[in-house]
Protein backbone atom coordinates (compact mmCIF):
# COMPACT_ATOMS: atom_id res chain seq x y z
CA UNK A 1 0.00 0.00 0.00
CA UNK A 2 1.68 3.58 -0.75
CA UNK A 3 1.14 6.21 1.43
CA UNK A 4 3.04 8.91 -0.01
CA UNK A 5 2.07 11.95 2.21
CA UNK A 6 3.13 10.31 4.86
CA UNK A 7 5.47 7.57 4.19
CA UNK A 8 8.98 9.41 5.55
CA UNK A 9 6.82 11.15 8.49
CA UNK A 10 7.92 9.70 11.79
CA UNK A 11 6.26 10.71 15.33
CA UNK A 12 7.78 13.48 16.58
CA UNK A 13 10.02 14.92 14.00
CA UNK A 14 10.68 16.94 10.99
CA UNK A 15 11.96 16.21 8.03
CA UNK A 16 14.75 18.98 7.15
CA UNK A 17 14.94 20.05 3.66
CA UNK A 18 18.25 17.62 2.99
CA UNK A 19 16.00 14.46 3.99
CA UNK A 20 13.17 15.22 2.25
CA UNK A 21 14.98 16.05 -0.97
CA UNK A 22 16.82 12.58 -0.43
CA UNK A 23 13.02 10.79 -0.71
CA UNK A 24 12.44 12.75 -4.05
CA UNK A 25 11.54 15.98 -2.58
CA UNK A 26 11.36 18.88 -5.18
CA UNK A 27 11.62 16.69 -7.83
CA UNK A 28 7.74 17.03 -8.83
CA UNK A 29 8.53 20.65 -8.53
CA UNK A 30 11.34 20.46 -11.39
CA UNK A 31 9.03 18.35 -12.90
CA UNK A 32 6.49 21.21 -13.29
CA UNK A 33 8.44 24.05 -13.78
CA UNK A 34 9.13 22.50 -17.27
CA UNK A 35 5.83 22.27 -18.14
CA UNK A 36 2.89 24.96 -19.31
CA UNK A 37 0.65 26.18 -16.19
CA UNK A 38 -2.49 24.78 -18.14
CA UNK A 39 -0.55 21.29 -18.21
CA UNK A 40 0.49 21.28 -14.93
CA UNK A 41 -3.59 22.13 -14.12
CA UNK A 42 -4.69 18.96 -16.42
CA UNK A 43 -2.39 16.97 -15.07
CA UNK A 44 -4.11 17.57 -11.69
CA UNK A 45 -7.45 17.19 -13.40
CA UNK A 46 -6.82 13.84 -14.78
CA UNK A 47 -5.63 12.92 -11.38
CA UNK A 48 -9.01 13.17 -10.04
CA UNK A 49 -7.54 15.64 -6.55
CA UNK A 50 -10.28 16.62 -4.48
CA UNK A 51 -10.32 19.05 -1.79
CA UNK A 52 -9.68 17.32 1.95
CA UNK A 53 -10.75 20.36 3.86
CA UNK A 54 -14.03 18.81 3.75
CA UNK A 55 -16.34 19.97 0.74
CA UNK A 56 -14.15 17.74 -1.82
CA UNK A 57 -14.12 19.92 -5.14
CA UNK A 58 -12.14 19.20 -7.83
CA UNK A 59 -8.96 20.75 -7.05
CA UNK A 60 -7.45 21.34 -10.97
CA UNK A 61 -11.09 22.56 -11.96
CA UNK A 62 -10.90 25.01 -9.05
CA UNK A 63 -7.16 26.05 -10.38
CA UNK A 64 -9.00 26.69 -14.14
CA UNK A 65 -11.20 29.66 -13.11
CA UNK A 66 -8.41 31.59 -12.44
CA UNK A 67 -7.87 33.94 -15.25
CA UNK A 68 -4.25 33.84 -15.86
CA UNK A 69 -3.24 35.33 -19.63
CA UNK A 70 -1.53 38.43 -20.10
CA UNK A 71 -4.36 40.88 -19.50
CA UNK A 72 -5.70 39.36 -16.12
CA UNK A 73 -5.37 41.04 -12.88
CA UNK A 74 -2.40 40.67 -10.95
CA UNK A 75 -0.82 39.80 -8.76
CA UNK A 76 -2.89 36.29 -8.15
CA UNK A 77 -2.60 34.64 -4.73
CA UNK A 78 -2.65 31.42 -3.36
CA UNK A 79 -3.33 30.31 0.22
CA UNK A 80 -2.69 27.08 2.34
CA UNK A 81 -6.07 26.81 4.47
CA UNK A 82 -4.73 25.31 7.71
CA UNK A 83 -7.14 26.68 10.11
CA UNK A 84 -8.11 23.11 11.28
CA UNK A 85 -11.26 24.01 13.85
CA UNK A 86 -13.42 21.27 12.54
CA UNK A 87 -14.06 19.68 16.03
CA UNK A 88 -12.71 16.20 15.85
CA UNK A 89 -10.55 16.66 13.12
CA UNK A 90 -6.31 16.36 13.64
CA UNK A 91 -4.87 15.46 10.51
CA UNK A 92 -2.86 18.96 8.82
CA UNK A 93 -0.97 19.14 11.97
CA UNK A 94 0.17 16.16 11.74
CA UNK A 95 1.41 16.94 7.71
CA UNK A 96 2.57 20.57 9.29
CA UNK A 97 4.78 18.96 11.83
CA UNK A 98 5.79 16.33 10.20
CA UNK A 99 6.99 17.34 6.74
CA UNK A 100 6.74 20.86 5.73
CA UNK A 101 8.56 20.66 2.51
CA UNK A 102 5.87 18.59 1.18
CA UNK A 103 3.15 21.43 1.85
CA UNK A 104 5.85 24.21 0.64
CA UNK A 105 6.59 22.29 -2.62
CA UNK A 106 2.87 21.78 -2.76
CA UNK A 107 2.27 25.50 -2.86
CA UNK A 108 5.19 26.10 -5.06
CA UNK A 109 3.58 23.61 -7.81
CA UNK A 110 -0.11 24.99 -7.74
CA UNK A 111 0.74 28.80 -7.03
CA UNK A 112 3.11 28.03 -10.48
CA UNK A 113 -0.32 26.29 -12.29
CA UNK A 114 -2.47 29.38 -11.41
CA UNK A 115 0.64 31.87 -11.46
CA UNK A 116 0.35 33.22 -8.82
CA UNK A 117 2.97 35.70 -7.04
CA UNK A 118 1.92 35.54 -3.24
CA UNK A 119 1.07 32.69 -1.32
CA UNK A 120 0.22 32.61 2.48
CA UNK A 121 -0.08 29.55 5.17
CA UNK A 122 -3.70 30.50 7.04
CA UNK A 123 -2.26 28.36 10.35
CA UNK A 124 -4.63 27.96 13.20
CA UNK A 125 -2.84 29.65 16.68
CA UNK A 126 -2.83 26.47 18.60
CA UNK A 127 -0.33 24.59 16.49
CA UNK A 128 2.73 26.27 18.12
CA UNK A 129 5.03 23.67 17.10
CA UNK A 130 3.98 23.53 13.94
CA UNK A 131 4.46 27.57 13.35
CA UNK A 132 8.20 27.17 14.53
CA UNK A 133 8.30 24.27 12.03
CA UNK A 134 7.34 26.38 9.35
CA UNK A 135 8.93 29.46 10.07
CA UNK A 136 12.55 27.44 9.88
CA UNK A 137 11.30 25.73 6.37
CA UNK A 138 10.42 28.68 4.72
CA UNK A 139 13.86 29.79 5.62
CA UNK A 140 15.60 26.75 4.39
CA UNK A 141 13.33 27.02 1.11
CA UNK A 142 14.30 30.85 0.79
CA UNK A 143 18.32 30.26 1.45
CA UNK A 144 17.57 26.99 -1.52
CA UNK A 145 16.71 29.44 -3.98
CA UNK A 146 13.02 27.44 -4.12
CA UNK A 147 10.90 30.50 -2.88
CA UNK A 148 11.67 33.56 -4.03
CA UNK A 149 12.39 35.39 -7.30
CA UNK A 150 13.51 33.27 -10.35
CA UNK A 151 12.92 29.70 -8.66
CA UNK A 152 15.48 27.22 -10.09
CA UNK A 153 15.90 29.57 -12.79
CA UNK A 154 12.97 28.98 -13.92
CA UNK A 155 11.95 32.63 -14.20
CA UNK A 156 8.62 32.08 -12.35
CA UNK A 157 8.95 34.34 -8.89
CA UNK A 158 6.83 33.01 -5.63
CA UNK A 159 6.93 34.41 -2.22
CA UNK A 160 5.07 32.59 0.66
CA UNK A 161 4.15 33.88 3.65
CA UNK A 162 3.01 32.34 7.07
CA UNK A 163 0.14 33.87 8.96
CA UNK A 164 -1.32 32.56 12.42
CA UNK A 165 -5.36 33.33 13.32
CA UNK A 166 -6.06 34.24 16.65
CA UNK A 167 -9.02 31.64 17.09
CA UNK A 168 -12.32 31.55 15.75
CA UNK A 169 -13.96 28.21 13.85
CA UNK A 170 -15.35 30.68 10.75
CA UNK A 171 -12.34 31.54 9.43
CA UNK A 172 -11.79 28.24 7.79
CA UNK A 173 -14.76 29.34 5.41
CA UNK A 174 -12.51 30.17 2.63
CA UNK A 175 -14.04 33.96 2.03
CA UNK A 176 -14.30 34.38 5.71
CA UNK A 177 -10.61 33.26 5.64
CA UNK A 178 -9.73 36.39 3.11
CA UNK A 179 -11.58 38.89 5.23
CA UNK A 180 -9.53 37.54 7.97
CA UNK A 181 -6.16 37.59 6.03
CA UNK A 182 -6.67 41.41 5.32
CA UNK A 183 -7.26 42.08 8.72
CA UNK A 184 -10.73 42.48 9.28
CA UNK A 185 -13.61 40.19 11.30
CA UNK A 186 -13.84 36.99 9.32
CA UNK A 187 -17.44 37.14 8.08
CA UNK A 188 -18.05 35.10 4.86
CA UNK A 189 -18.72 36.89 1.98
CA UNK A 190 -21.45 37.16 -0.59
CA UNK A 191 -20.81 34.76 -3.81
CA UNK A 192 -20.58 35.03 -6.62
CA UNK A 193 -17.75 37.09 -7.23
CA UNK A 194 -16.25 33.60 -6.54
CA UNK A 195 -12.21 33.99 -4.76
CA UNK A 196 -11.06 32.67 -8.02
CA UNK A 197 -11.72 35.77 -9.89
CA UNK A 198 -12.33 38.32 -6.88
CA UNK A 199 -10.13 36.98 -3.65
CA UNK A 200 -7.66 38.53 -1.31
CA UNK A 201 -7.34 42.25 -1.87
CA UNK A 202 -10.40 42.25 -4.81
CA UNK A 203 -7.44 39.49 -6.84
CA UNK A 204 -7.55 36.04 -8.28
CA UNK A 205 -6.97 33.85 -5.30
CA UNK A 206 -7.21 30.34 -4.85
CA UNK A 207 -7.67 28.42 -1.41
CA UNK A 208 -6.70 25.00 -0.95
CA UNK A 209 -6.54 22.88 2.38
CA UNK A 210 -3.17 21.96 3.52
CA UNK A 211 -3.73 18.18 2.83
CA UNK A 212 -4.76 18.87 -1.06
CA UNK A 213 -1.45 20.81 -1.38
CA UNK A 214 0.60 18.04 -0.24
CA UNK A 215 -0.94 15.81 -2.95
CA UNK A 216 0.52 18.03 -5.38
CA UNK A 217 4.06 16.87 -5.67
CA UNK A 218 3.57 13.66 -5.59
CA UNK A 219 1.01 13.55 -8.28
CA UNK A 220 3.56 16.10 -10.45
CA UNK A 221 6.81 13.44 -9.43
CA UNK A 222 4.45 10.22 -10.18
CA UNK A 223 2.03 11.01 -12.77
CA UNK A 224 -1.88 11.35 -12.80
CA UNK A 225 -2.35 7.57 -13.73
CA UNK A 226 -0.21 6.29 -10.68
CA UNK A 227 -2.08 8.68 -8.92
CA UNK A 228 -5.24 7.62 -9.35
CA UNK A 229 -3.84 3.69 -9.28
CA UNK A 230 -2.96 3.95 -5.25
CA UNK A 231 -6.84 4.57 -4.70
CA UNK A 232 -9.72 1.85 -4.60
CA UNK A 233 -11.73 4.48 -5.84
CA UNK A 234 -13.14 6.81 -8.49
CA UNK A 235 -11.42 9.58 -6.56
CA UNK A 236 -7.68 9.62 -6.88
CA UNK A 237 -4.99 9.25 -4.43
CA UNK A 238 -4.86 8.41 -0.34
CA UNK A 239 -6.77 10.76 2.57
CA UNK A 240 -5.99 10.29 6.00
CA UNK A 241 -8.33 9.33 8.41
CA UNK A 242 -8.57 9.59 12.31
CA UNK A 243 -10.43 7.65 14.48
CA UNK A 244 -11.19 9.88 18.10
CA UNK A 245 -14.10 8.78 20.84
CA UNK A 246 -13.49 5.54 22.46
CA UNK A 247 -11.54 3.14 20.71
CA UNK A 248 -8.87 1.66 21.46
CA UNK A 249 -5.98 2.90 19.49
CA UNK A 250 -7.29 6.58 18.66
CA UNK A 251 -5.06 8.06 15.61
CA UNK A 252 -3.96 8.87 11.91
CA UNK A 253 -3.39 6.86 9.23
CA UNK A 254 -3.14 7.51 5.54
CA UNK A 255 -4.92 4.99 3.26
CA UNK A 256 -6.35 4.56 0.15
CA UNK A 257 -9.81 6.55 -0.67
CA UNK A 258 -12.14 3.63 -0.76
CA UNK A 259 -10.75 1.26 2.02
CA UNK A 260 -14.05 0.79 4.13
CA UNK A 261 -15.36 2.25 7.18
CA UNK A 262 -15.32 -1.07 9.34
CA UNK A 263 -11.40 -2.11 8.03
CA UNK A 264 -10.35 2.33 9.27
CA UNK A 265 -12.40 1.17 12.92
CA UNK A 266 -11.50 -2.44 13.38
CA UNK A 267 -8.38 -2.60 11.66
CA UNK A 268 -6.58 0.83 12.50
CA UNK A 269 -8.49 1.77 15.23
CA UNK A 270 -8.20 -1.59 16.76
CA UNK A 271 -11.87 -1.71 17.21
CA UNK A 272 -14.61 0.07 20.60
CA UNK A 273 -12.28 -0.29 23.90
CA UNK A 274 -13.38 -3.09 26.15
CA UNK A 275 -16.63 -3.21 27.96
CA UNK A 276 -18.26 -0.68 25.27
CA UNK A 277 -20.79 -0.64 22.02
CA UNK A 278 -20.24 0.71 18.66
CA UNK A 279 -23.36 2.79 18.23
CA UNK A 280 -22.47 5.05 15.45
CA UNK A 281 -20.04 8.29 14.40
CA UNK A 282 -19.56 11.45 12.90
CA UNK A 283 -17.44 10.16 9.45
CA UNK A 284 -15.63 13.74 8.60
CA UNK A 285 -15.72 16.14 11.70
CA UNK A 286 -18.76 17.92 13.59
CA UNK A 287 -20.46 19.10 10.58
CA UNK A 288 -21.48 15.52 9.16
CA UNK A 289 -24.35 13.25 9.36
CA UNK A 290 -24.31 10.16 11.71
CA UNK A 291 -23.56 6.82 10.69
CA UNK A 292 -24.71 3.98 12.45
CA UNK A 293 -23.58 0.16 12.56
CA UNK A 294 -25.79 -0.26 8.83
CA UNK A 295 -22.74 1.33 6.66
CA UNK A 296 -20.24 -0.59 8.40
CA UNK A 297 -19.11 -1.98 4.83
CA UNK A 298 -19.48 1.44 2.91
CA UNK A 299 -16.55 3.02 0.69
CA UNK A 300 -14.64 5.47 2.25
CA UNK A 301 -14.53 8.02 -1.01
CA UNK A 302 -16.65 11.18 -1.78
CA UNK A 303 -19.48 9.38 -3.20
CA UNK A 304 -19.51 6.36 -1.39
CA UNK A 305 -20.10 8.37 1.79
CA UNK A 306 -22.66 10.61 0.39
CA UNK A 307 -24.44 7.66 -0.63
CA UNK A 308 -25.08 6.87 2.49
CA UNK A 309 -26.32 9.84 3.59
CA UNK A 310 -23.20 11.72 4.75
CA UNK A 311 -20.55 13.85 3.61
CA UNK A 312 -16.54 12.48 3.87
CA UNK A 313 -15.86 16.06 5.48
CA UNK A 314 -12.22 15.80 6.82
CA UNK A 315 -12.15 12.17 6.86
CA UNK A 316 -11.65 12.29 10.66
CA UNK A 317 -14.55 10.36 12.19
CA UNK A 318 -15.86 11.22 15.35
CA UNK A 319 -17.15 7.42 17.33
CA UNK A 320 -20.35 7.56 19.90
CA UNK A 321 -20.01 4.41 21.97
CA UNK A 322 -23.23 2.76 23.96
CA UNK A 323 -22.00 4.61 27.19
CA UNK A 324 -22.33 8.36 25.90
CA UNK A 325 -25.03 9.99 25.81
CA UNK A 326 -26.29 10.95 21.98
CA UNK A 327 -28.40 13.99 22.95
CA UNK A 328 -25.60 15.14 25.17
CA UNK A 329 -23.16 14.97 22.58
CA UNK A 330 -25.80 16.64 19.88
CA UNK A 331 -25.60 19.53 22.74
CA UNK A 332 -22.26 20.10 23.01
CA UNK A 333 -22.15 20.08 19.13
CA UNK A 334 -24.47 22.71 18.62
CA UNK A 335 -23.30 24.63 21.86
CA UNK A 336 -19.61 24.75 19.98
CA UNK A 337 -21.58 25.81 16.23
CA UNK A 338 -23.80 28.48 18.37
CA UNK A 339 -20.68 29.75 20.21
CA UNK A 340 -18.57 30.19 16.65
CA UNK A 341 -21.21 31.41 14.44
CA UNK A 342 -20.07 34.77 12.95
CA UNK A 343 -23.29 36.83 13.97
CA UNK A 344 -23.42 37.93 10.41
CA UNK A 345 -26.79 36.20 9.10
CA UNK A 346 -29.86 36.27 11.28
CA UNK A 347 -31.02 32.55 10.93
CA UNK A 348 -27.43 31.40 11.95
CA UNK A 349 -27.31 34.02 14.71
CA UNK A 350 -30.32 33.20 16.21
CA UNK A 351 -31.19 29.66 15.28
CA UNK A 352 -28.01 28.03 16.96
CA UNK A 353 -28.82 29.39 19.96
CA UNK A 354 -32.32 28.23 20.31
CA UNK A 355 -31.33 24.85 19.06
CA UNK A 356 -28.75 24.19 22.00
CA UNK A 357 -31.26 25.73 24.16
CA UNK A 358 -33.95 23.19 23.51
CA UNK A 359 -31.18 20.23 23.43
CA UNK A 360 -29.85 21.57 27.28
CA UNK A 361 -33.52 21.34 28.66
CA UNK A 362 -33.87 18.15 27.09
CA UNK A 363 -30.67 16.71 28.93
CA UNK A 364 -31.64 18.19 31.63
CA UNK A 365 -34.46 16.43 31.92
CA UNK A 366 -37.27 19.53 30.98
CA UNK A 367 -37.81 18.58 27.55
CA UNK A 368 -41.22 18.97 26.05
CA UNK A 369 -43.13 17.07 23.78
CA UNK A 370 -43.46 19.57 20.91
CA UNK A 371 -39.07 20.08 21.43
CA UNK A 372 -38.51 17.60 18.70
CA UNK A 373 -41.04 19.34 16.02
CA UNK A 374 -39.18 22.46 16.84
CA UNK A 375 -35.93 20.78 16.61
CA UNK A 376 -36.62 19.12 13.13
CA UNK A 377 -38.12 22.60 11.97
CA UNK A 378 -34.94 24.30 12.67
CA UNK A 379 -33.30 21.74 10.95
CA UNK A 380 -35.07 22.76 7.77
CA UNK A 381 -34.63 26.85 8.58
CA UNK A 382 -31.12 26.79 9.20
CA UNK A 383 -30.52 24.00 6.43
CA UNK A 384 -28.99 24.93 3.13
CA UNK A 385 -30.28 27.55 1.04
CA UNK A 386 -30.86 29.91 4.12
CA UNK A 387 -27.99 31.36 5.51
CA UNK A 388 -24.68 33.25 3.92
CA UNK A 389 -22.48 30.38 4.39
CA UNK A 390 -21.95 26.85 5.28
CA UNK A 391 -22.03 26.69 9.02
CA UNK A 392 -25.71 26.84 9.79
CA UNK A 393 -25.97 23.88 7.37
CA UNK A 394 -23.31 21.83 8.86
CA UNK A 395 -24.29 22.10 12.00
CA UNK A 396 -27.88 20.37 11.50
CA UNK A 397 -26.19 17.34 10.01
CA UNK A 398 -25.45 15.64 13.38
CA UNK A 399 -28.86 16.93 14.58
CA UNK A 400 -30.90 16.23 11.53
CA UNK A 401 -29.05 12.31 11.37
CA UNK A 402 -28.95 12.26 15.06
CA UNK A 403 -32.72 12.79 15.68
CA UNK A 404 -33.40 9.92 12.78
CA UNK A 405 -31.47 7.61 14.05
CA UNK A 406 -31.52 7.97 17.74
CA UNK A 407 -34.85 9.48 17.83
CA UNK A 408 -35.61 6.83 21.06
CA UNK A 409 -32.79 8.60 22.70
CA UNK A 410 -34.52 12.16 22.65
CA UNK A 411 -38.34 10.18 23.50
CA UNK A 412 -36.46 8.70 26.37
CA UNK A 413 -34.88 11.80 27.72
CA UNK A 414 -38.69 13.86 27.92
CA UNK A 415 -40.26 10.84 29.07
CA UNK A 416 -38.35 9.74 31.86
CA UNK A 417 -37.32 13.39 32.37
CA UNK A 418 -33.42 13.02 32.47
CA UNK A 419 -30.91 11.76 30.86
CA UNK A 420 -30.75 7.91 31.79
CA UNK A 421 -27.21 7.72 31.40
CA UNK A 422 -26.60 9.95 34.14
CA UNK A 423 -27.08 8.99 37.32
CA UNK B 1 2.54 54.12 24.09
CA UNK B 2 4.09 51.31 21.57
CA UNK B 3 7.58 49.88 22.48
CA UNK B 4 10.15 50.11 19.76
CA UNK B 5 10.45 46.65 19.56
CA UNK B 6 6.43 46.23 19.23
CA UNK B 7 6.89 48.78 16.42
CA UNK B 8 9.61 46.74 14.81
CA UNK B 9 8.10 43.61 14.69
CA UNK B 10 4.68 44.99 13.66
CA UNK B 11 6.21 46.78 10.51
CA UNK B 12 7.94 43.15 9.93
CA UNK B 13 4.22 42.11 9.74
CA UNK B 14 2.93 44.65 7.72
CA UNK B 15 5.47 44.14 4.85
CA UNK B 16 3.72 40.96 4.12
CA UNK B 17 0.67 42.60 3.02
CA UNK B 18 -0.19 45.49 -0.04
CA UNK B 19 -1.90 47.52 2.82
CA UNK B 20 -0.46 47.76 6.48
CA UNK B 21 -4.02 47.76 7.85
CA UNK B 22 -4.10 43.80 7.18
CA UNK B 23 -1.68 43.33 9.73
CA UNK B 24 -3.67 44.46 12.40
CA UNK B 25 -4.64 40.68 14.05
CA UNK B 26 -1.04 40.51 13.88
CA UNK B 27 0.23 44.18 15.66
CA UNK B 28 -2.74 42.65 18.48
CA UNK B 29 -0.67 39.86 18.99
CA UNK B 30 2.51 41.27 19.24
CA UNK B 31 1.51 43.72 21.79
CA UNK B 32 -0.13 40.78 23.91
CA UNK B 33 2.98 38.65 23.15
CA UNK B 34 4.84 41.48 25.33
CA UNK B 35 2.11 42.75 27.81
CA UNK B 36 -0.37 39.55 28.00
CA UNK B 37 -3.56 41.55 27.31
CA UNK B 38 -4.34 44.52 24.91
CA UNK B 39 -5.50 47.23 27.15
CA UNK B 40 -7.65 50.54 25.57
CA UNK B 41 -4.50 52.22 25.24
CA UNK B 42 -2.62 49.91 23.20
CA UNK B 43 -6.15 49.75 21.22
CA UNK B 44 -5.92 53.64 20.65
CA UNK B 45 -1.85 53.53 19.62
CA UNK B 46 -2.01 50.34 17.45
CA UNK B 47 -4.77 52.90 15.42
CA UNK B 48 -2.98 55.21 15.37
CA UNK B 49 0.50 53.30 14.10
CA UNK B 50 -1.84 51.26 11.33
CA UNK B 51 -3.78 54.81 10.58
CA UNK B 52 -6.94 53.22 11.79
CA UNK B 53 -9.81 54.38 14.42
CA UNK B 54 -9.62 53.08 17.50
CA UNK B 55 -13.15 51.30 16.79
CA UNK B 56 -11.81 49.72 13.66
CA UNK B 57 -9.00 48.21 15.72
CA UNK B 58 -11.45 47.50 18.80
CA UNK B 59 -14.22 45.80 16.61
CA UNK B 60 -11.14 42.86 14.80
CA UNK B 61 -9.81 42.16 18.76
CA UNK B 62 -13.42 41.50 19.97
CA UNK B 63 -14.03 39.55 17.18
CA UNK B 64 -11.36 36.89 17.73
CA UNK B 65 -11.50 34.85 21.10
CA UNK B 66 -7.38 34.77 21.59
CA UNK B 67 -7.05 38.30 21.76
CA UNK B 68 -7.85 38.99 25.29
CA UNK B 69 -9.00 42.89 26.09
CA UNK B 70 -8.61 42.06 29.94
CA UNK B 71 -6.24 41.14 31.84
CA UNK B 72 -4.98 37.49 31.95
CA UNK B 73 -2.86 35.37 34.40
CA UNK B 74 0.52 34.45 34.21
CA UNK B 75 -0.41 31.70 32.59
CA UNK B 76 -3.83 30.93 30.54
CA UNK B 77 -5.02 27.70 30.60
CA UNK B 78 -7.12 26.47 27.71
CA UNK B 79 -9.14 23.03 28.29
CA UNK B 80 -10.89 21.81 25.26
CA UNK B 81 -14.55 21.76 25.31
CA UNK B 82 -15.32 20.31 21.96
CA UNK B 83 -17.13 17.01 20.88
CA UNK B 84 -13.82 14.34 21.22
CA UNK B 85 -12.44 15.76 24.55
CA UNK B 86 -16.03 15.96 25.75
CA UNK B 87 -17.04 12.29 25.06
CA UNK B 88 -13.31 11.19 26.55
CA UNK B 89 -13.98 12.86 30.34
CA UNK B 90 -13.54 16.85 29.87
CA UNK B 91 -16.03 17.43 32.13
CA UNK B 92 -14.04 15.93 35.34
CA UNK B 93 -10.49 17.68 33.77
CA UNK B 94 -12.67 20.75 34.19
CA UNK B 95 -14.03 19.94 37.72
CA UNK B 96 -10.18 19.24 38.61
CA UNK B 97 -9.25 22.33 37.62
CA UNK B 98 -11.81 24.48 39.44
CA UNK B 99 -11.29 22.59 42.52
CA UNK B 100 -7.37 23.21 42.73
CA UNK B 101 -7.74 27.06 41.43
CA UNK B 102 -10.60 27.99 43.39
CA UNK B 103 -12.04 29.79 40.10
CA UNK B 104 -14.39 29.25 37.74
CA UNK B 105 -13.82 29.35 33.83
CA UNK B 106 -13.44 33.05 32.80
CA UNK B 107 -11.59 33.79 36.11
CA UNK B 108 -8.20 34.19 37.27
CA UNK B 109 -6.51 32.68 40.47
CA UNK B 110 -6.29 36.00 43.29
CA UNK B 111 -1.87 35.33 42.84
CA UNK B 112 -2.55 36.07 39.37
CA UNK B 113 -0.79 33.17 38.45
CA UNK B 114 -3.68 31.50 36.05
CA UNK B 115 -6.54 32.22 33.81
CA UNK B 116 -9.13 29.14 33.24
CA UNK B 117 -10.50 29.57 29.76
CA UNK B 118 -12.39 27.16 27.70
CA UNK B 119 -11.26 26.44 23.99
CA UNK B 120 -12.85 24.64 21.01
CA UNK B 121 -11.28 21.63 19.62
CA UNK B 122 -7.31 21.86 19.82
CA UNK B 123 -6.90 19.48 16.96
CA UNK B 124 -5.14 16.82 19.26
CA UNK B 125 -8.19 14.69 19.04
CA UNK B 126 -6.28 11.47 19.15
CA UNK B 127 -5.05 12.87 22.54
CA UNK B 128 -8.09 13.60 24.45
CA UNK B 129 -8.71 15.25 26.61
CA UNK B 130 -6.70 18.23 25.93
CA UNK B 131 -5.46 21.10 26.87
CA UNK B 132 -2.80 24.24 26.38
CA UNK B 133 -1.16 26.01 28.99
CA UNK B 134 0.81 29.06 26.93
CA UNK B 135 2.62 27.47 24.37
CA UNK B 136 2.69 23.68 25.24
CA UNK B 137 -0.15 20.89 24.71
CA UNK B 138 -0.91 18.90 27.48
CA UNK B 139 -3.06 15.67 25.93
CA UNK B 140 -4.29 12.13 27.62
CA UNK B 141 -5.62 14.29 30.53
CA UNK B 142 -6.58 12.52 33.80
CA UNK B 143 -7.49 14.55 37.25
CA UNK B 144 -4.03 13.31 38.27
CA UNK B 145 -2.13 14.60 35.82
CA UNK B 146 -3.41 17.84 36.57
CA UNK B 147 -1.83 18.09 39.69
CA UNK B 148 1.47 17.35 38.25
CA UNK B 149 1.03 19.61 35.23
CA UNK B 150 0.31 22.69 37.66
CA UNK B 151 2.83 22.33 39.97
CA UNK B 152 5.38 22.86 36.44
CA UNK B 153 3.77 26.19 36.19
CA UNK B 154 3.65 27.52 39.67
Amino acid sequence: MERPLTQHIRPGETLSLTEYQKHGGYEGLKAALKMSPKEVQDVVKRAHLRGRGGAGFPTGLKWSFVPIGDDAPRPRYLIANGDEMEPGTFKDRLLVEGNPHQLIEGMIISAYAIQAEIGYIFLRWAYKKGEKIIRKALAEAYQAGLLGKNILGSGFDFDLYLHTSAGRYICGEETALLNSLEGKRANPRAKPPFPQTSGLFGKPTIVNNIETLCNVPHILRNGADWYKKISLSEDGGTKIFGVSGKVKKPGLWELPLGVTLKEVLEEYAGGMQDGLKFRGLLPGGASTDFLTEEHLDIKLDYAGVEKAGSRLGTGTMIVLDDKTCVVGMVLNLEHFFAQESCGWCTPCREGLPWTEKILARIEDGQGKTEDLEILEGLTKTLGPGNTFCALAPGAMEPLQSALKYYREDFERHIKEQRCPRRS
Amino acid sequence: MLSDKERTEIEEHSRHYPRKQAAVIEALKVVQSHRGYVSDENVKDIAEFLEMTPDEVDSVATFYNLIFRKPVGEHVILLCDSVSCWIMGYESIMDRLKAKLKIEPGQTTKDGKFTLLTIPCLGACDRAPAMMIDNDLHGKLTAQKIDEILEKYK
